[in-house]
């Protein structure tokens, strides 16, 4: 077993809502800093826990997924880890060099050129000069802007800003490193590069990751601790059922209609025999009824259900056209079923009405109307392995 | 390899000899930061300016040639000042913004690196020191100056101008000490930071900066107790050569400077985390 790295004991930390209140608290809090402050701290009026009684133990090796909605407490909780903020109650025991992916290219100064930067970077991130010196062709190449290094850095798009600031903090060699959600930046080359460096700490540090990609903290992470509203209500090492928390937490966006031709009366979406659900098992079939009404003059049209996954990036799509009928009146109440093939997480489906061109050529008609969200559903039970939303049936034969 | 444990919780830990030793050992463990920090902020400052190293002293030049202005034409009649009223008035206006600058520094230091102070765990005492830094670099190019308006009068040269240096480190450390207590308070509340400003402009005419101390009524007595008033003569005297009439009361400002200023970097250590929670993410 490896040595644990991080403990945290009941750690909780409040905030307060309103400025002027918070900077008067601050006025208090210095002064009773002063004196030790041992007292038990209650909230005060207009405080909130931002973070409430966490606890959790992290080894070498292990890294915990920290996901919740926005405003979960989730950055409040790395900065107490980080040791920015101190707790209000609680306590935090961290061993080893920590080191922070928060904030790529801190102390950047946008005059100066990227070489200088390197430096500036790297001192803050508490390397040494001699270890800058030693570093700075390896940070030079893995950033991959040498023809640029000697450009001031306020003429760098943001992608090499973000390039260069990765590839000083890919240089420490922490115990426990800590994620923020810097990851989505850059090409998706670097991407790639980044995620590899990450992978070849992980095995040597514990690791505290924040994220909302599903799929991201599904692929690193040993444990997973789902935050609502600045309390761990999920702590484990199951990551599918701390993911069934996120996607249950969902705030769901309201419907959003462009162009009013087609009026969508009633959806309902149901399992084979027709009982109405929204959580559907893999591969199960999940049958969506819809009953509308056309009232535009268009008389040949079909309709497109677009399948999004959290990320609002679309996954899969089916359309009417497949079915050889025309659609030619004034009302439907239609049908359609689709086998549940999707990597457990919560989609949203949208539908359009399109005009049909019957065109042999990649070429559409006008998009007639556009229902964005017009219900959302969740799949459980399926194996959650990779990024991947679809999980095809496949025959094997070895 | 045994691994360095860190531990945060609510209590500060307040004993201070601790806390003292670990101020200092993340001075000593981060100088190149400070270092670095400094160096930034000078070549950035001077790379995007042609006039440059000018601005350091344009301003105490300006007051020094509105009050030798002044005197020259008879508008207002000081008291012989003992050296040529020009630099009298120069190292005055100097000296006084060596201190004022030390003041704003910490705060000036701590406000422009609040990005990454809610970003990233670094020695906060390295935003201090590299502050010092920057005030011993714009220093020395004002005291080059004042050398070229003591040697253009004919004050010439004295031994005590080798200790001058010595009187401008005292003002400096006078200077952050003030500034460092302001700090925490002044990252809270803007008022203060204005109020500073403002204090100072009065300030400077009960400090015998472009004037002497007269020689009898109220004036005399509350000029005579303002602690920044023994820092500018004593230097200005060591300068010029002048018998060193106020020395006492400087060593008294300094040696209570010195550990005042331990205080207030503790004051400061311990502040961080709490300005930190209050400031934007």
């Amino acid at each position: 077993m490896n040595e644990v790295l991080i403990t945290v004991e009941n750690l909780s930390k409040k905030f307060c809502k309103d400025l002027k209140t918070s900077l008067w608290y601050g006025v208090k809090d210095l002064a009773s800093g002063l004196s030790g402050n041992k007292n038990e701290r209650e909230l005060r009026p207009k405080e909130f826990w931002a973070v409430k009684d966490i606890s959790f133990e992290l080894r070498r090796g292990e890294c915990l997924g920290l996901i919740g909605h926005n405003g979960a407490g989730k950055s409040t909780l790395l900065k107490i880890l980080n040791g920015l903020i101190n707790p209000d109650a609680g306590k935090v025991t961290i061993k080893g060099r920590v080191g922070a992916l928060i904030e790529l290219g801190a102390g950047f100064n946008p005059i100066l050129s990227g070489r200088e930067n390197i430096y500036n970077n790297g001192a803050i991130l508490g390397f040494t000069r001699k270890e800058i010196d030693q570093k700075v062709e390896e940070i030079i190449d893995f950033a991959e802007i040498r023809e640029f290094i000697d450009m001031p850095v306020q003429n760098y798009s943001s992608g090499m800003k973000v390039r260069l600031g990765f590839a000083v903090a890919a240089q420490m060699e922490p115990d426990v490193l800590i994620i923020d959600e810097v990851l989505a930046v850059g090409d998706i080359g670097f991407r790639v590069k980044c995620f590899n460096r990450i992978s070849e700490l992980l095995n040597n540090c514990a690791v505290i990751f924040v994220s909302h990609s599903m799929p991201q903290v599904a692929r690193i992470s040993t444990h997973v601790m789902h935050m609502k509203k600045g309390v761990a209500d999920y702590l484990g090492s199951d990551i599918a059922s701390g993911l069934r928390m996120y996607n249950q937490n969902y705030t769901i966006e309201d419907t959003t209609v462009i162009g009013n031709e087609f009026i969508i009366k009633s959806f309902k979406l149901s399992d084979i025999e027709g009982k109405v659900k929204s959580t559907f098992l893999a591969s199960e079939t999940i049958c969506l009824k819809l009953d509308f009404v056309n009232n535009s003059d268009y008389k040949d049209y079909f309709i497109s259900v677009v399948i999004m996954d959290a990320n609002l990036n679309g996954v899969a799509s089916l359309n009417s056209l497949s079915e050889n009928t025309k659609l030619d009146k004034k009302s439907y109440s239609a049908e359609v079923s689709f086998e549940n093939f999707f990597t457990p997480g919560k989609y949203a489906i949208n539908i359009v009405f399109t005009e049909n061109i019957n065109s042999s050529e990649y070429s559409f008609g006008k998009t007639l109307s556009n229902y964005r969200n017009l219900t959302y559903f969740d799949s459980t039970g399926g194996a959650l392995v990779g990024t991947v939303p679809i999980q095809m049936n496949s025959k094997w034969k070895f | 390899m045994e691994l360095e444990t860190k531990v945060y919780q609510k209590e500060n830990n307040l004993r201070i000899g601790k806390l003292l030793k670990d101020s200092l050992s993340d001075i000593s463990k981060s100088r190149f930061l400070s270092f670095q920090l400094a160096k930034r902020d000078i070549q950035a400052q001077y790379r995007q300016s042609y006039l440059g190293i000018i601005w350091a002293f344009v301003t105490p030049l300006a007051t020094a040639f509105v009050w030798i202005f002044l005197n020259n034409s008879g508008t207002v009649r000081v008291t012989d000042t003992g050296i040529p009223y020009p630099v009298y008035a120069f190292s005055g206006t100097l000296l006084w913004s060596i201190i004022t600058e030390s003041i704003n520094s910490p705060m000036g230091s701590t406000n422009s690196a609040k990005g990454i102070l809610s970003k990233i765990n670094f020695p906060k005492e390295a935003l201090i020191v590299s502050g010092v830094y920057k005030l011993l670099f714009n220093s020395s190019i004002k005291v080059l100056l004042l050398l070229v308006f003591i040697f253009f009068f004919g004050v010439g040269f004295h031994w005590t101008l080798l200790l001058f240096p010595l009187a401008i480190l005292g003002g400096v450390l006078f200077g952050t000490t003030l500034g460092l207590f302001i700090t925490p308070l002044g990252m809270l509340y803007k008022d203060i930071g204005r109020m500073i400003g403002f204090g100072l402009g009065f300030l400077m005419y009960v400090t015998p900066v472009v004037y002497a101390i007269p020689t009898s009524g109220i004036m005399k007595t509350v000029m005579e107790l303002n602690p920044f008033t023994p820092i500018i003569l004593t230097a200005r005297d060591l300068a010029v050569g002048m018998p060193l009439m106020h020395l006492t009361y400087f060593l008294i400002v300094i040696a209570c400077c010195i550990p005042l200023f331990f205080i207030a970097l503790l004051f400061y250590r311990i502040s961080i985390p709490i300005l930190v929670e209050r400031m934007s993410a």
